[in-house]
């Protein structure tokens, strides 16, 4: 390790600098999805009955299936950081795969969630959506919004954490270096809470 | 080297992360047993409460914002405030107009 240390104590490098600029983007997030829960507010407040009405054709139990899904997740990705620290590589590797895992499980889910929808007539612009009263047609133009751009935020972490599993298993994220897979890591937990806002507000509305 | 030092102190054991998710799940499930009770205008008030107790749990064990340098929980404040101002705003425009 001391041989190891030596060889790259001499490149330049800056964690903290390197975290808080994944901090940084992730306030940009923030914002991007702060804008969109200030409509849902609004709008929720202006359509209060009609929001309750439309949300009733969710189904609860596949959202809350996926919210264990990813708060799992979010412990696997932290499990994995916590083992490549300890310098235990393969369980590392492991617990990395098995986000993935979780998060292409999420993915698959939501699939069946919309096509579900799609199937009921009920998507952006259709005959039978715009027949119904505009609250209903807002949220579900804010669940298909909201939702998709969270699913497209998963999508994008499958491929940040699948990156970053390969630089771990190419070692060059290892047990001296792995910021790269902490930052992984930040963006699969932003994912994760974004996730536990939007669970309750289309979801759990009875 | 400095930077290893600091680092080191954020080596959170596993149990401790397994504690998190169990808390995790636990008030997911407080959550979704609550929207099923008819509480009127609390269910929202309530399940906002839990989500931001869930939220907290998250940034501070699982994102390591507990043992990070004070001037993440700095950025990390303002952010915050940003979007409670932002908020405040629009309802004041929105209830006042």
């Amino acid at each position: 390790m001391s041989n190891h240390a030596v060889n790259i104590a001499h490149k330049h490098r800056d964690d903290i600098g390197a975290r808080m600029g994944m901090w940084l983007f992730l306030f940009t997030e923030l914002l991007l999805f702060g804008g969109l829960f200030l409509i849902y507010a609004v709008y929720r407040h202006e359509y209060i009955a009609q929001f309750r009405v439309a949300a009733m054709e969710l189904n609860t139990t596949i959202g809350a299936l996926n919210t264990i899904i990813l708060l799992t997740s979010s412990l696997t990705v932290a499990l994995s950081i916590a083992a490549l620290q300890k310098g235990n590589r393969m369980l590392s590797i492991l617990l990395l795969i098995m986000t993935n895992i979780l998060a292409f499980a999420f993915m698959i889910n939501k699939y069946f969630e919309w096509s579900s929808k799609i199937h009921h007539g009920i998507y952006p612009g259709s005959e039978h959506l715009l027949n119904l009263p505009n609250g209903q047609i807002l949220f579900y133009g804010l669940y298909y919004i909201m939702t998709g751009l969270h699913g497209l935020h998963v999508i994008i972490g499958l491929v940040f954490l699948t990156t970053v599993l390969a630089f771990i298993i190419t070692g060059s994220v290892n047990k001296d270096n792995y910021v790269k897979l902490e930052n992984a890591g930040l963006y699969w937990h932003l994912v994760d809470l974004i996730w536990i806002f939007l669970f309750p507000l289309f979801y759990l509305i009875q | 080297m400095q930077e290893k030092h600091s680092h080191e102190n954020h080596n959170i054991s596993y149990s401790k992360y397994l504690l998190v998710w169990v808390s995790l799940i636990a008030f997911t499930s407080i959550t979704v047993t609550i929207a099923g009770i008819d509480l009127g205008d609390y269910t929202l008030a309530i399940a906002l409460t839990i989500a931001a107790i869930k939220s907290a749990l998250v940034i501070n064990i699982f994102m390591h914002i507990k043992f990070e340098d004070p001037i993440f929980k700095v950025f990390l404040s303002i952010s915050g405030f940003t979007l409670i101002v932002i908020f405040t705003l629009t309802f004041f425009d929105y209830f006042y107009r």
